[in-house]
Order: structure tokens, then C-alpha cells, then sequence
């Protein structure tokens, strides 16, 4: 329950709560936002965003609602689409790069002084493609699992339990 | 749902992705209360998705923390993060002593300045009262020399001129008698102070035989600034005298101290 008082420090506006999550969360905000955007300056910028703004509206929060990551990977998603809607950055990204976000993570050098880095890396080359699609519309994108399930014309069923498989196996190779 | 269930279902893997709807969110975290089972298996699929996605960072994001704090507007330092944690409650404790001491002396200065202002208060509406009085006394000074002027205006008027005599060879007066009213304005300016203990004394006189009639004394002749006294005079006036007698005047005049005397000219 670490984490619960942890955020309940951070919501009644205190700043070591407030970077200790930020410590926890800051890297994986960046890597859903920079997925979006594709752009380093521009996914640094706007996770700053976010965190500033989930400050802000720390008391929008509540843990009946959701887990407080993803209270945080649903405004950085969000704010992440909204960045590549503004008219400076269409004109400035014509051509988004379509590759998931296992092309990113394979060609990561920054990761080699992580310690999860080479599971990671190990994890997404080995990566089903099945997984590849799952991974990125639920946790990348944000869909739900209704939008999943029409986009990539499955049962709701199928992908709940194929996202499972997946996350079992990363789990596997992060946490051992 | 049992918590076996729950596990199995791929639920908990939506539930951090935030693919739920709102109603099924609320289930799983009921679940989560009821089952720490269900809640560690929550822990242990978020622990993975915050790595995966972590690798997904293009770059190092903590140093960017100070640079929020700064758009925040919020204390840079740690040190001083934890100062305004801590000493809080001492902060609070000193600013109430702080502010009981500064109310405390605030009520005294006040309970003295009230004093004070009660006793200028008081010093001021004696002032007020002797204005006052000095006013009124100006007005009816104003009212009897205007009511003077008018008189010695008055072509009826008779004027007697007093001189000074053996006693007091520079004393003069001057009576202004309005014999339709019966009034004569005493005009004693120049007589000088009477000593401690005597007072000028007022005589009408009437000649072959000299007979004094007793006009009265002069109360107030230091107090009075212009030293004019209206008087009646009902009298046959022949001519007028002032005497110095002893305090509360005498019933006939010592003539010995008769200071002026003057004859009215046109006596009838």
C-alpha cells in the first residue's frame, strides 16, 4: 500500500510524493508519448506537459476509478494525439513513421545501462506479432478493448486472452 | 468472479491498460480490496507495463523533474521540499504565539491609547465649555458695546465728562445718560486698578444741598474688558462721582477718595 500513500501525498501537493512517482513513471510517460509523436523533443515537451498537468488536477484522481499509472498513460496518450492534431506539428510531421513500438525499443541504445533493457529487447524480438498489435493498440494507443477487437477484427474474448499470454510473457522476461 | 477467475480472465491486463469501462473498473478494484491475490497480480502486470513502455523512451527523462518544479513555480531544492514538510507544524506553533503576543500588545496599546484619548477627551470638552463661555462672553460684549454705540449715538444723549481729583489727579470717566430711558453707560477706563480689598463706587449727586444717592459698586472692574457698566439711573442726576470704598461699598461716599467727578452741564 506504498504506492496508495504515495499518491495520496502527491494529491494533497506534496512535491517528494510528487517526485518519487515522477521518478517511477516519468521514463514510460515519455516512451508512450514519443510512440505518438515520434519526435524526442517534442515527447520530452509534452510529458512535461503532462506531469504538470496531472499535478494540477491531482485531485481529479481517484483509485476506485483506476490505477494511477493508468490515470497518468491516459493523459499522456491523450495529450500525445492532441500535440500531433496541432496544426504546427502536421506541418512539421508530414510523414509519420509507422512502425509499433518495438521498432523503437529494438533500436534503443539508451537502454543497454538499464538492467531490464536486455529482457526487454529480448522480450520484443521474440515478440509474437499477434502480441506486436495487441501490446501496442491497449497500452500505446489506449484503445479499448471493444475498439481493439474491431480493429483487428477479433472477438472481444480472443483478445483479452491474448493479450494475457503476451503480458504473462514479458512478465517472464522482466521479472523473472 | 472468484480470485482465480479474476486472474484468468485477461480482465486485469485491460484494467492497467485503462481499456475497462468505468463499471468494470470499479469491480476489479472492489476485487483488488477483497483479494490481495488479485491485487498483487495487478502489481506485478503494472510493474511490467511501466518497464515496457519505459523502454519505449527515446531518453532519460528524470533530470527534466527540475524543470517542472520550475514551470510550477514550486521550491527547486530538496532540502527545501522538506523544510516546507516538516517544520510545518512549528512554523504554525510560532506564527499562533506569534500572532497571540502581536494581538495581545495590540489590545494593550489600545486599552492605553484608550485611556489617553478618554483624558484628551475630557481635556478638550473643558476647553470647549471655557470657548464657550468666552464666546458668550464676547457676545454679550459685542451686544452691550453695540447697544453703547447706539446709545451715545443718540443725539438725546447726554454726555458727562468726569475728571480726575485730588486723590487721583489722572483718573477721568465719562457717563453717557439716556434720560428717556433712565440709563447711563458708565464708561470707567480710565480709572486705574482698585487696590486688593476696595471697589470703585457709583454716585448720582444732586447739588445745594449735596446729596449722594448710591448708584452701586463696580463688580468686576479687572474682569471687565472694556470698562463700561450700563446702570440705571432713575434719578434727578446733577452730577456724578466715583469713590473708593471698602468691598461691598458704603453706604454714603468717602469723599476723601472721591477719584472723578463730573457736573452734568445742562441740568435741569
Amino acid at each position: 500500500m506504498q504506492l496508495e500513500q504515495l499518491v495520496n501525498k502527491f494529491q494533497q501537493k506534496d512535491i517528494k510524493a510528487f517526485e518519487t512517482l515522477y521518478g517511477m513513471y516519468s521514463d514510460s510517460m515519455q516512451g508512450v508519448i514519443y510512440n505518438i509523436v515520434r519526435d524526442q523533443d517534442i515527447a520530452q515537451e509534452v510529458m512535461q506537459d503532462v506531469f504538470i498537468k496531472a499535478w494540477n488536477s491531482a485531485d481529479s484522481y481517484s483509485a476506485k476509478k483506476g490505477r494511477f499509472f493508468t490515470w497518468l498513460i491516459n493523459i499522456s496518450r491523450n495529450a500525445a494525439i492532441d500535440k500531433t492534431r496541432s496544426k504546427a506539428f502536421k506541418n512539421s510531421k508530414q510523414n509519420l513513421n509507422s512502425d509499433y513500438f518495438v521498432d523503437i525499443i529494438q533500436t534503443q541504445d539508451s537502454l543497454d545501462d538499464q538492467t531490464d533493457a536486455i529482457g526487454i529487447k529480448k522480450f520484443v524480438t521474440k515478440l509474437a506479432d499477434k502480441c506486436k498489435a495487441v501490446i501496442e493498440l491497449l497500452y500505446f494507443k489506449g484503445y479499448t478493448q471493444k475498439e481493439a477487437s474491431e480493429e483487428l477484427d477479433m472477438p472481444i474474448g480472443t483478445i483479452k486472452t491474448r493479450n494475457r499470454n503476451c503480458i504473462k510473457e514479458l512478465r517472464e522476461m522482466v521479472l523473472g | 468472479m472468484t480470485k482465480e477467475e479474476y486472474i484468468e480472465s485477461g480482465l486485469l491486463e485491460l484494467y492497467v491498460a485503462g481499456a475497462l469501462s468505468d463499471k468494470e473498473n470499479q469491480e476489479v478494484y472492489a476485487a483488488m480490496q477483497k483479494y490481495p491475490e488479485v491485487l498483487q497480480e495487478v502489481l506485478d502486470i503494472e510493474t511490467a507495463i511501466v518497464k515496457l513502455t519505459a523502454a519505449a523512451s527515446p531518453k532519460p527523462s528524470k533530470f527534466l523533474f527540475n524543470t517542472i518544479k520550475e514551470k510550477l513555480g514550486l521550491k527547486s531544492d530538496g532540502a527545501k521540499v522538506v523544510m516546507l514538510d516538516k517544520p510545518k507544524s512549528n512554523w504554525m506553533k510560532y506564527s499562533g504565539w506569534a500572532a497571540a503576543i502581536i494581538l495581545g500588545a495590540g489590545l494593550l496599546w489600545q486599552f492605553n491609547t484608550n485611556g489617553d484619548l478618554e483624558t484628551q477627551l475630557q481635556t478638550v470638552e473643558v476647553k470647549k465649555d471655557v470657548l464657550e463661555a468666552e464666546i458668550e462672553a464676547a457676545k454679550t460684549n459685542l451686544r452691550e458695546a453695540n447697544a453703547f454705540i447706539k446709545t451715545i449715538q443718540n443725539r438725546d444723549i447726554l454726555t458727562v465728562p468726569l475728571g480726575g481729583q485730588a486723590v487721583s489727579p489722572s483718573s477721568y470717566a465719562q457717563v453717557y445718560w439716556d434720560k428717556k430711558t433712565n440709563t447711563v453707560y458708565l464708561d470707567a477706563s480710565g480709572l486705574p486698578e482698585p487696590p486688593e480689598g476696595k471697589v470703585y463706587q457709583f454716585w448720582s449727586l444732586t447739588l445745594n444741598p449735596l446729596t449722594p444717592t448710591d448708584m452701586g459698586v463696580i463688580e468686576n472692574f479687572s474682569g471687565d474688558e472694556n470698562k463700561i457698566f450700563k446702570i440705571e439711573n432713575p434719578n434727578d442726576s446733577q452730577a456724578f462721582g466715583i469713590t473708593l470704598e471698602p468691598e461691598g461699598g458704603s453706604p454714603g461716599p468717602t469723599l476723601e477718595q472721591l477719584y472723578t467727578l463730573g457736573v452734568v452741564e445742562n441740568a435741569s
